[in-house]
C-alpha cells in the first residue's frame, strides 16, 4: 500500500513538474530548491574559501621558509599585522593557522565537497526528483553562507580573528584576555561555527532521509552506488557528532561569557587568580574530538566515495570487492566514533585510556587499509582512461597511502609521545584527509562537470593541473615528515630560539616554494571552471560511459530532474567490460532481460522476477491515471 | 620598479598560457581529438605516472639516506631508545607497504592504460583475497599495537620512590621550576597564593616547602630517575624535551607527570654530536598565544655526584625570602628555620 501511495505522488509531482512555470531569478538561483542549485552554490562559495584559505597558507609558509624577508609589500592586504620591520606579526600568525584549519577543515572540505556533492548525486544517482525536503536544503545553505559571512567579518576586526588554533581549547581560547584572537574573533567564530553546525545538521538529515526513502524502483542498498553509500554514512556521521560540537562550543561560550567553569580552574593570568574552581580543559578536548575525529572521516568517506566510482568507469570495470568496500564504509564509520582520544595521548588524561584508544585505533587502519587493496586491484587489468577525474582519483588512492601509514606511528600511544603536535602530524593529515580529500572534491568537479554545467571542462588544462598539484602536494607535505621526526613542533612562529630546531631552513624554503607554486597552480584550474562554464564544448549525454543514473537525464537536467518517468533500476552500477556484452558498459537501467549474452547464471533468475515487476508497473499506472 | 617587472612577468606567463590554451584548443577541433575520450594524452599521462613513481621514489630515498643524521635527533633517555626502536620498527614494516602499494598503483596504472584491442577483466570479487588482506594487516597491526602498548604501559607506571621530584609550570610565556629540596618532595600549593614573589603559590602551612628551591635551569641527574611534577598556571602548556623524547601536556588545575632516566650527560653529548655547545632544550607544544615559539629552558644533566654538589648548593626560597615566615604556622616555625637554612 506504502510503495502505491509513494507512486502515486510521483505521478502528481510528475504532473506538477509538466507545468513548466517561469521561475523568477530569485527563486531559481539564489533562494533555489532545487538540489543541483544548491550544489552548486555550496560548490562556488566552497571554491571562494579554498582561494582564502590557501592563500593563508601562502603567507604563513613565507614566514616559516623566509623569516627574515621583508613582507612590507603584504600591507595593503594584512596592514597593522605587518610591523614596521616588515615581519609579520606573530599573533596574526597563529590567526591564520587557526583560520586555515577552521576554513579549509569545515567550510572547503565539509560544506564544500559533502555539500557539492551529496545534494547534486544523491537525487540524481538513487533516481529522485529531487531532495527530501528541498526547502531545508535551501536552509541548509543559508545557514551556511551566514556562518561563511560572519567568519569572514572576522578575519577584518581591530583584534584579529580566532587564534588558538582551530581546536580552539580553553582556557586559551575562553579566556579574552589570554590573546587578542580571544576576544571578539573567538565570539565569532563560536557564533559562525553554531550556524554552521546547523547547516550540517539540516543538510545530513535530508540525505539520510533521502536516500532512504526517495531511491526509484529497483534502486535497493545493495545496488547503490558506492558514491551514495559514502554519502550516506557521512551524513550520519555528521547528524551523530556535530551535535556534540554543538555542546562543547555552547559550555565554552557560557565559560567566556557568563562565568561558568566547564573549562576553567585553578588559573591565574595577568596578575590574579581567577574565581573559577572545579572545571576540566580536558573535557573540552573529549568533546571536541568526539566531532574532531569523526570530522575526518566526514571529509574522507565522501571523497573516498567519488573516488570509487571514478575508478571503476575509467578503469572500464566494476569495482573489486563492492560488497568489502561497503562492509569497510560501514566499520570505518562506526570505529570513527570511539577513536577520538587518540589526539589526547599525551594531554594528561588517564594512561590507561590511552591504551584502549590505541587499540581501537590502528583497528580502523584494517578496513582503509582493504579499501586500498580494493582500488588497487580495480586497476589491475583494466583499460584505464585517464580523464583528469581519473587522475585525481588515482593521486588520491596515493597520497591516502602515504598519509595513512604514519597514522600507524601517530596510533601508537609510545610513539606519538615523541611525534605529538610536530611536523609529522601536519604531514600526516594533510595528505590523508586534507590532499585526499581536496583531490576527491577536484576528481568529482572534473567527472561531474559535465552534468552540472553542461559543458566539457578542457582535458589538457586538467593534466597539467593535475600534475602541477600532484608533485606539488608531495613537495610541500612530504619533507614534512622529516622535519616532524627531527622534533619541530606545529604552530611555531619561528624556529630560532631553538638549537634543536635551527636546521632544515633550507627545507623549509623549499616547503614554501612548492606551497606556494602548488597555490599559483590552482589558478589553471579555476580558468579551466570558470571558463568551461560558459565556452566549455558541449557535452554529450554520457561522456564518461558510466552505468550510473545521473547519466540518463537529459544534458540539462530541470527541476525534477527526468522529463518523464523516472527510470528504473535492474543492475548494480558496476557492469563494465561484461564478458559477451556489445559494450564495455551496461547502463543500471537495462533490465536482465535484455543483455541475455552478458548474464551471469543467478541474473538469468531475475528475469522473471523482472517480468512479474513489469506487470505491476502496468497496473499501478491504469490505476494513477 | 622591482614590483613593476614582476606585474610585466606575471602578465606575460598568462598572456603565453591563454595562447597555448587557445591554440591547442583550435587544433582539437580541427583534428576532431575533442570528441574522442581517449587521446594521445593517455599514453602521456601513464607514462608519467612512471616517471613521477621514479623521481618520488629517488628523491625520497636520496634525502632519507643522505640526511638521516639531520633529521634523526639523538636519543638520551632510557625509554626513549625503546620508544626509537618501536617508531624505526614501524618505519620498516609500513615502508615496506608503503612502497609496494605505491608501486603498484603506478606500474598497474601505467600497464593497463586505454587500449581500444582490449577489454578490461570483469573481476568484481573474490572473498579469498578480501580475507587475506583483511586478515594479514590485522595481525601485524596487533603484533606492533601489542610492542607499542607494553612500552606506554611501562612509561607511564608509577614513578620510582627515589624519583628527583621536580615542578615545572607553565606560564605565557615561559617555565619556571621548583625543587624537592633536601626531603626531595615538592610542597603543596594553592593556585590563590600566586603572586609576584611567590610564583609557584607555594602553601607554607605544608613543612615540604621549607626546603623547597627554585633555579633558572632545569638540573637533572644522569642515571637516576626525574619526575616531573607539571602544572600550568593561565593556559594550556606542553612539556616537551626532544632528545629526551618526553612530551606531557600543562593544564591548569590538572596536575600532570611524566618521569624518566637520562642516560648522557650534556658533556657526554657534547662529545657525541662533536659539538661544544650542544644543550639539551625544553619547548611548548601546546599553543598558547603569541609567545609560544619561544618558551625554552636549558636542560643541564650532569652525573649523580655532580648533581648532588649542585643541589647542596642551592637556597631554599624561604630562606630568599625571610618575610614569607609570617605565613608558616607557629608550630613549624622552628622546623622553617632550620630546614630552609635561615638559621645557618
Amino acid at each position: 500500500m506504502a510503495t502505491e501511495a509513494a507512486h502515486i505522488d510521483v505521478h502528481a509531482h510528475d504532473d506538477h513538474h509538466d507545468d513548466h512555470h517561469e521561475q523568477s531569478f530569485i527563486a531559481k538561483y539564489i533562494f533555489s530548491q532545487d538540489h543541483k542549485v544548491i550544489a552548486k552554490q555550496f560548490l562556488i562559495t566552497g571554491i571562494f574559501w579554498a582561494i582564502i584559505g590557501a592563500a593563508m597558507s601562502a603567507i604563513f609558509r613565507l614566514q616559516l621558509g623566509f623569516p627574515d624577508a621583508d613582507l612590507g609589500w603584504l600591507r595593503p592586504l594584512l596592514g597593522k599585522w605587518i610591523n614596521e620591520t616588515g615581519q609579520l606579526d606573530p599573533e596574526f600568525y597563529l590567526a591564520l593557522v587557526t583560520m586555515h584549519g577552521t576554513i579549509m577543515v569545515f567550510f572547503v572540505l565539509t560544506a564544500g565537497l559533502s555539500g557539492t556533492f551529496s545534494n547534486f548525486l544523491i537525487p540524481l544517482q538513487i533516481g529522485a526528483r529531487d531532495m527530501a525536503s528541498g526547502f531545508m536544503n535551501m536552509l541548509s545553505y543559508w545557514f551556511f553562507f551566514a556562518s561563511g559571512v560572519l567568519m569572514f567579518i572576522s578575519l577584518f576586526i581591530e583584534t584579529g580573528p580566532a587564534s588558538g588554533g582551530w581546536v580552539v581549547y580553553p582556557p586559551l581560547s575562553a579566556i579574552q584576555t589570554a590573546m587578542p584572537g580571544s576576544g571578539l574573533g573567538m565570539t565569532l567564530w563560536l557564533v559562525a561555527m553554531v550556524f554552521f553546525i546547523a547547516s550540517s545538521l539540516l543538510g545530513g538529515i535530508n540525505y539520510i532521509t533521502t536516500v532512504i526513502n526517495l531511491r526509484t524502483k529497483g534502486m535497493t542498498f545493495s545496488r547503490l552506488p558506492l558514491t551514495i553509500w559514502a554519502f550516506f554514512l557521512t551524513a550520519v556521521i555528521g547528524v551523530l557528532s556535530f551535535p556534540v560540537l554543538f555542546a562543547a562550543a555552547l559550555l565554552l561560550v557560557f565559560d567566556r561569557s557568563f562565568g561558568t567553569s566547564f573549562y576553567l580552574s585553578d588559573i591565574y593570568i595577568n596578575g590574579e587568580a581567577l574565581p573559577n574552581v572545579g572545571g576540566s580543559p580536558i573535557l573540552y578536548q573529549h568533546l571536541f574530538w568526539f566531532l574532531g575525529h569523526p570530522e575526518v572521516y566526514i571529509v574522507l568517506l565522501p571523497a573516498l566515495g567519488i573516488t570509487s566510482e571514478i575508478i571503476a568507469t575509467n578503469s572500464r570495470k566494476p569495482i573489486f570487492g563492492y560488497k568489502a568496500m561497503i562492509v569497510s564504509m560501514l566499520g570505518i564509520t562506526f570505529l570513527s566514533f570511539i577513536v577520538w582520544a587518540h589526539h589526547m595521548f599525551v594531554s594528561g588524561m588517564n594512561p590507561f585510556l590511552g591504551s584502549i584508544f590505541m587499540f581501537l585505533t590502528l583497528i580502523i587502519a584494517v578496513p582503509s587499509a582493504v579499501k586500498v587493496f580494493n582500488y588497487l586491484t580495480t586497476l589491475w587489468k583494466g583499460n584505464i582512461v585517464f580523464t583528469p577525474a581519473m587522475l585525481f582519483s588515482i593521486g588520491l588512492v596515493s597520497v591516502f597511502i602515504s598519509g595513512g601509514i604514519t597514522g600507524i606511528f601517530l596510533g601508537n600511544s609510545a610513539i606519538d609521545i615523541q611525534l605529538h603536535d610536530t611536523y609529522f602530524v601536519v604531514a600526516h593529515f594533510h595528505l590523508v584527509m586534507g590532499a585526499a580529500s581536496a583531490f576527491g572534491l577536484l576528481a568529482g568537479v572534473y567527472h561531474w562537470f559535465p552534468k552540472m554545467f553542461g559543458r566539457m571542462m578542457n582535458a589538457k588544462l586538467g593534466y597539467i593541473h593535475f600534475w602541477l598539484t600532484f608533485i606539488g602536494i608531495y613537495a610541500v607535505f612530504f619533507p614534512m615528515h622529516y622535519i616532524g621526526i627531527a622534533g619541530f613542533p606545529r604552530r611555531y612562529y619561528s624556529f630560532t630560539n631553538f638549537d634543536a630546531f635551527s636546521g632544515f631552513t633550507d627545507l623549509n624554503q623549499f616547503i614554501s616554494v612548492a606551497a606556494i607554486c602548488t597555490f599559483i597552480g590552482q589558478f589553471i584550474f579555476l580558468f579551466n571552471f570558470f571558463y568551461s562554464i560558459y565556452r566549455g564544448r558541449k557535452a554529450t549525454a554520457n561522456p564518461w560511459k558510466s552505468n550510473t543514473l545521473e547519466w540518463t537525464t537529459p544534458i540539462n537536467p530541470g527541476h525534477g530532474n527526468w522529463p518523464g518517468e523516472i527510470p528504473q533500476v535492474y543492475r548494480w552500477p558496476y557492469d563494465y567490460s561484461k564478458p559477451g556484452a556489445e559494450d564495455d558498459f551496461i547502463p543500471q537501467t537495462v533490465p536482465f532481460s535484455e543483455t541475455m549474452e552478458s548474464n551471469l547464471p543467478h541474473e538469468n533468475d531475475l528475469i522473471a522476477l523482472e517480468k512479474e515487476e513489469a506487470e505491476e508497473i502496468l497496473v499501478d499506472e491504469s490505476k494513477g491515471h | 620598479m622591482f614590483g613593476f617587472y614582476i606585474a610585466l612577468a606575471v602578465f606575460l606567463v598568462v598572456a603565453i598560457l591563454l595562447l597555448i590554451f587557445r591554440i591547442t584548443r583550435l587544433v582539437d577541433i580541427v583534428k576532431g581529438t575533442g570528441d574522442k575520450i581517449v587521446t594521445g594524452s593517455n599514453n602521456v599521462n601513464a607514462a608519467l605516472m612512471i616517471v613521477f613513481m621514479v623521481l618520488f621514489f629517488g628523491l625520497m630515498a636520496w634525502y632519507s639516506w643522505a640526511y638521516f643524521d639531520d633529521y634523526d635527533p639523538p636519543v638520551a633517555s632510557e625509554h626513549g631508545e625503546l620508544t626509537d626502536k618501536l617508531f624505526w620498527r614501524t618505519m620498516w614494516i609500513t615502508g615496506i607497504v608503503f612502497a609496494i602499494t605505491n608501486i603498484l598503483l603506478f606500474v598497474f596504472s601505467y600497464k593497463y592504460k586505454y587500449d581500444e584491442k582490449r577489454r578490461a577483466l570483469f573481476y568484481p570479487h573474490n572473498n579469498k583475497l578480501e580475507y587475506i588482506w583483511t586478515g594479514v594487516p590485522a595481525i601485524v597491526l596487533t603484533w606492533l599495537v601489542i610492542s607499542g602498548w607494553m612500552a606506554w604501559d611501562g612509561i607511564m607506571s608509577e614513578a620510582p620512590e627515589e624519583s628527583e621530584q621536580i615542578e615545572i609550570v607553565g606560564q605565557q610565556f615561559f617555565w619556571s621550576l621548583r625543587y624537592g629540596g633536601a626531603d626531595n618532595k615538592v610542597g603543596d600549593y594553592d593556585y590563590r597564593l600566586i603572586n609576584a614573589v611567590n610564583t609557584h603559590g607555594m602553601d607554607f602551612s605544608d613543612r615540604a616547602n621549607f626546603d623547597d628551591f627554585n633555579s633558572n635551569n632545569l638540573v637533572i641527574p644522569k642515571g637516576v630517575p626525574v619526575l616531573l611534577k607539571i602544572r600550568a598556571k593561565d593556559v594550556l602548556h606542553s612539556v616537551f624535551i626532544p632528545h629526551m623524547r618526553v612530551k606531557m601536556d600543562a593544564v591548569p588545575g590538572m596536575p600532570t607527570q611524566f618521569w624518566f632516566i637520562a642516560n648522557k650527560t650534556t658533556a657526554e653529548m657534547k662529545i657525541e654530536e662533536g659539538n661544544p655547545d650542544f644543550e639539551y632544550e625544553l619547548a611548548c607544544t601546546e599553543i598558547c598565544g603569541g609567545g609560544h615559539f619561544s618558551m625554552k629552558k636549558k636542560v643541564i644533566v650532569l652525573e649523580p655526584d655532580e648533581y648532588a654538589e649542585w643541589k647542596a648548593d642551592q637556597k631554599a626560597w624561604l630562606s630568599n625570602n625571610p618575610e614569607y615566615m609570617s605565613q608558616v604556622p607557629d608550630n613549624l616555625k622552628e622546623l622553617a628555620l632550620v630546614t630552609s637554612g635561615i638559621n645557618e
